[in-house]
């Protein structure tokens, strides 16, 4: 399912609601990559052609950044919080539990596709720190032994 | 456009306004060394081995030659203790990527460098940008890009562009100063570019 | 809704929203900041306004999800108009008897208030909780008082006087004057003087020039931004058009990072309420001054957060930094002047212009002028957003508004100024927190992230965290940077595993200096700050590191062994329960013994063993004793 290439007309549709500007080829970019949760080879070429940008720069940008997926990502999207705060307060063994666990890296997809992992440089919410972020919910002051029973709940 | 008169290694030099410290000293005869600069290229200051010294309004600042612009009465040093300092780590951290080169060997001669100070780096590259922006600027054609960001930043052949571009250009060739895109670029030929189809070209 | 067309005209719908609104009605405010919905505020919010309808109450209490007032630590936060009562950690839960005691009753709900850990102390107004006390609250104290979704509550707090004021009753070179007056400093982290980047590029050539907003905030720890974009978006396109009349621009451009959603959902809101209010567009208040607004989001990169790399990415290419040789206040997006604030900065402006730059300038110190907000957090027990007033010092920010330590941990340091900031140690709590003060030490203020950390954390460990930071964040393109945090990096990582050497430390002095001279931009030149303030503070740790292969806080995973003590083990089965790498072997009456090969030095064991047992032990620089042997194991009990 995932590996199949984004629709043309989504993509056009995006391109031009930014008319068709280069300057807002990190903007049009951002869109595909919500709506499809990764950029497929296709996608960026296709951007490349209407927005007239040479591809090379697309590449740049897209590896550049680190909102852009290259690889089809899983259904889950697991964001460790890395901030200093949270460093201080114990996540970095957060990440290695649940790499353990999942048995993959940040940047990664896991073989079925359930579960991507990332790191985020800061979400803003200290207080809470350590972060582990799923699908968009905040599990704040979480200690690795509670970490295998929150990931269960995900299938 | 105005003249303008500052002062390089202790000698009267006259410029004109809008060019580069580089520029002016090229201009008057006065060698400072590069390793990303090309005439016909934009000025891009990722190597740093151009770093001088200044002095201005009683404060001294080392900047890069090949894109700070000459100012009047601008008090420019090409080699001092601290310049030469900077040009020797910096050559210690290149040789460390590319210890057979031959500009970097030129250049570790004359300021001490020592290509084991650091363990080796798996990538040659020096990212010296040449091949990416002579392909871009003079060729036109994107052919080969950089990907990546900080320490995990390199070159990439773009095999759309390059197995259509560079088979009968390969001017970028002669530029690089560690032969890695040669290499990298027999790489991407064999692993990515896509099979001749004779009814096509 | 007609677009206000004149001055007057404002000042008529202002007073017919605040006729509308009754003082005396009790309203509901509760904190709807990342911070506190992440801790379930939505559902806070929700149970309110269900027991409110329950009750038949709903034309008699206002309920208003609003910005976010600092007090992350103990959030959900709700306050109680107008009596300020103020609640925190409220649940779903407690809403009823909330509605029925509080609402109804006129009674203070006893166990939701503040206590003082010290004193045991009671606080049921907000102003008199030791936090919010010792704060002078000018930009986050609106937090609280607003629905940041609403245009008409930023109206009735005063909301675009000062723009009325600035538009009408001042000339462009006026406001500039009076910034410049007010001797505010950029708050972004270079405490550049925003009056004379105003001026160069209201002098420079061109007829069209920008005005940008940062709010790409980056520095891990800080959400200062965060808070005030989320919670009061309208204040910053105040100042921002204000900025723009003041400098002779027409378009401005709000730079959000992605990673803060709520922020870029509720700006957008603001400009499309502004735009219908006729605060943006054409003939603003029927001043004749056109100005519109955009919005760009950034795509996850520190370094874009630089200003030049901030410009180039939203000329839609990758965001490196550009040589500053020309300043972008003359040469900046698309090669045109482009004058680029940070968040706080812009909040600043509608202040200075509304109550002048006297007013201001009574804030702060010499140099340092206005309050700034500050995000206080780490091994702090009041974690959250703080605003003082330049020139306190770091000692009365810690333990007068912090509270101090959790757990009675002895503090270490303080790290400021993000990754290009530096750590402060104790013996230098009483420095002045202001632009240059902290420099002088090795620090800076940076943008105000500031990140506490007591005995348990390992100074080697921090700097390699930071420059493990700066290896993926650095843009790449120059030597000195990239190469010279490669090498920093390996030297560290080495020095945290056990394999440091003499001499580590002398090379990361000189690869530090490289960088600090030759690089392109800021992000490079401060990147050794992290190394060298903690080289210099806590050397001692460096050295046992490299020489006795010990890490005094046992933080570094290869130099720290855990195991149980035979004689204090109790059998509990509490550690072998939690261990999540399941190194812990025994029974109900077994002594538990770590399988070394197994043990990840999670430190879990160390935490949840019984203090009246303490058997779990840990050693660096020194190998655990064998385990005792099998036979040994059981334990007899009379």
């Amino acid at each position: 399912m995932m590996e199949v290439a984004m629709d043309t007309n989504k993509i056009d549709e995006i391109i031009n609601k930014h008319q068709n500007e280069a300057s807002s080829l990190i903007q049009i970019l951002l869109e595909i990559q919500r709506e499809n949760h990764w950029l497929p080879k296709e996608a960026l070429q296709r951007v490349s052609q209407r927005l007239n940008v040479p591809l090379s720069r697309i590449q740049h940008i897209v590896t550049f950044y680190k909102a852009f997926s290259l690889i089809p990502r899983g259904r889950h999207e697991i964001h460790i919080c890395m901030g200093t705060a949270c460093h201080v307060r114990g996540a970095p063994r957060v990440l290695d539990t649940v790499q353990d666990l999942i048995g993959i890296k940040p940047g990664e997809t896991d073989m079925d596709l359930k579960f991507s992992l990332e790191t985020v440089n800061c979400l803003g919410c200290c207080a809470l720190g350590p972060v582990m972020e799923v699908d968009g919910k905040y599990h704040g002051k979480i200690e690795p032994a509670e970490i295998e029973g929150v990931l269960k709940n995900y299938d | 456009m105005s003249e303008i008169l500052l002062q390089i290694d202790g000698r009267e030099v006259t410029a004109k306004e809008g060019m580069t410290i580089l520029e002016a000293a090229q201009q008057a005869g006065i060698f400072i060394p590069t390793l990303c600069h090309h005439e016909k290229l934009d000025a891009y200051g990722a190597c740093r081995i151009c770093t001088v010294e200044i002095e201005k309004r009683g404060w001294t600042q080392y900047v890069a030659a090949c894109l700070y612009p000459v100012e009047k009465d601008l008090v420019v040093r090409t080699r001092s203790e601290k310049v030469d300092q900077i040009r020797k780590m910096l050559l210690d951290l290149m040789l460390a990527h590319a210890p057979e080169s031959q500009s970097l060997k030129d250049l570790a001669q004359a300021y001490g460098a020592n290509k084991d100070r650091f363990e080796k780096e798996p990538n040659f590259c020096i990212l010296c940008g040449l091949c990416v922006r002579y392909c871009a600027e003079v060729k036109k054609k994107n052919a080969v890009a950089f990907v990546g960001r900080g320490v995990r930043r390199e070159i990439s052949f773009i095999p759309e562009i390059a197995s259509k571009e560079c088979w009968n250009c390969k001017e970028c060739f002669p530029l690089c100063p560690t032969s890695y895109l040669q290499a990298a670029y027999f790489l991407i030929e064999g692993l990515a570019f896509p099979p001749m189809v004779p009814s096509e070209e | 809704m007609t677009r206000i067309s004149s001055p007057d005209a404002l000042e008529r719908i202002r007073q017919e929203i605040l006729a509308r609104r009754d003082p005396e009605k009790p309203c509901i405010s509760v904190c709807a900041g990342t911070g506190c919905l992440a801790s379930g505020a939505n559902d806070v919010i929700a149970a309110f306004e269900a027991e409110i309808e329950k009750q038949g109450l709903k034309t008699k209490v206002y309920t208003k999800g609003t910005g976010c007032p600092g007090f992350c630590e103990r959030g959900p936060v709700v306050v109680i108009y107008p009596e300020e009562i103020c609640y925190l950690q409220v649940k779903p839960e407690d809403v009823s008897e909330i509605v029925t005691e509080t609402i109804k009753g006129k009674r203070v709900v006893e166990r939701l208030l503040y206590v003082d850990p010290v004193t045991g102390e009671k606080a049921i107004h907000e102003s008199d909780i030791p936090f919010y006390k010792y704060q002078v609250r000018n930009i986050i104290g609106n937090n609280i008082k607003i629905d940041s979704k609403s245009i008409e509550d930023y109206l009735a707090i005063g909301g675009y006087s000062a723009l009325a004021k600035a538009l009408f009753k001042m000339r462009p070179e006026q406001v500039l004057e009076e910034v410049k007056r007010s001797n505010l400093r950029g708050r972004g982290g270079g405490g550049f003087p925003a009056g004379r980047k105003w001026e160069e590029s209201r002098n420079a050539p061109g007829d069209i020039k920008y005005v940008i907003v940062n709010a790409d905030e980056g520095d891990p720890g800080a959400f200062m931004d965060r808070a005030i974009l989320e919670g009061n978006p309208h204040s910053i396109l105040e100042g921002l058009i204000i900025g723009g009349y003041a400098v002779g621009s027409h378009e401005g451009y709000i730079y959000v990072r992605q990673e803060y959603p709520l922020a870029v959902e509720n700006v957008l809101i603001a400009i499309r309420q502004a735009e219908a209010y006729g605060f943006l567009g054409k003939d603003i208040l029927g001043s004749s001054f056109d100005f519109t607004v955009k919005v760009h989001r950034g795509a996850g990169a520190f370094v874009s957060g630089e200003s030049s790399a901030l410009m180039t990415a939203i000329e839609g290419k990758v965001g490196e930094p550009r040589p500053k040789y020309i300043h972008t206040a003359v040469k900046g997006l698309w090669e045109r002047p482009s004058v680029l604030n940070n968040v706080e900065t812009w909040a600043n402006v509608p202040l200075i212009i509304n109550k002048g730059a006297e007013w201001f300038s009574q804030f702060g110190a010499e140099g340092s002028k206005g309050t700034k907000i500050f995000s206080l957090v780490g091994k702090i027990n009041n974690t959250g957003l703080v605003e003082v007033p330049m020139g306190i010092s770091l000692r009365e920010i810690i333990n007068k508004v912090g509270g101090g330590i959790p757990g009675g941990k002895r503090f270490k340091a303080v790290q400021t100024g993000g990754p290009s900031g530096g750590c402060i140690p104790e013996e230098l709590l009483d420095l002045k927190v202001d632009f240059d003060e902290l420099t002088k030490a090795g620090s800076m203020m940076g943008s105000g992230g500031m990140i506490v950390m007591d005995e348990d954390t390992c100074m080697v460990d921090v700097a390699r965290y930071f420059l493990n930071f700066l290896s993926d964040e650095s843009c790449g393109k120059c030597v000195p940077c990239r190469e010279g945090i490669r090498q920093m990096l390996k030297i560290l990582t080495n020095i945290s595993k056990g394999k440091g050497r003499e001499g580590d430390i002398e090379l990361l002095e000189e690869l530090s200096v490289t960088a600090q001279d030759a690089s392109l931009c800021a992000l490079g030149k401060s990147a050794p700050n992290p190394v060298l303030s903690t080289i210099r503070y806590f050397r001692d740790e460096y050295e046992a590191h490299i020489r006795d292969k010990r890490c005094p806080a046992y933080v570094c995973k290869d130099m720290v062994s855990y195991y149980i003590d035979p004689e204090k083990c109790q059998a509990c089965m509490i550690c072998l329960q939690k261990c999540p790498a399941e190194a812990i072997e025994g029974g109900k009456k077994k002594i538990h013994v770590i399988d070394q090969e197994k043990c990840t030095r999670c430190k879990t064991c160390f935490e949840v063993c019984p203090p009246r047992f303490g058997a779990v032990k840990r050693v660096s620089g020194e190998t655990v004793p064998p385990p005792i042997p099998e036979e040994r194991r059981m334990i007899v009990r009379e």
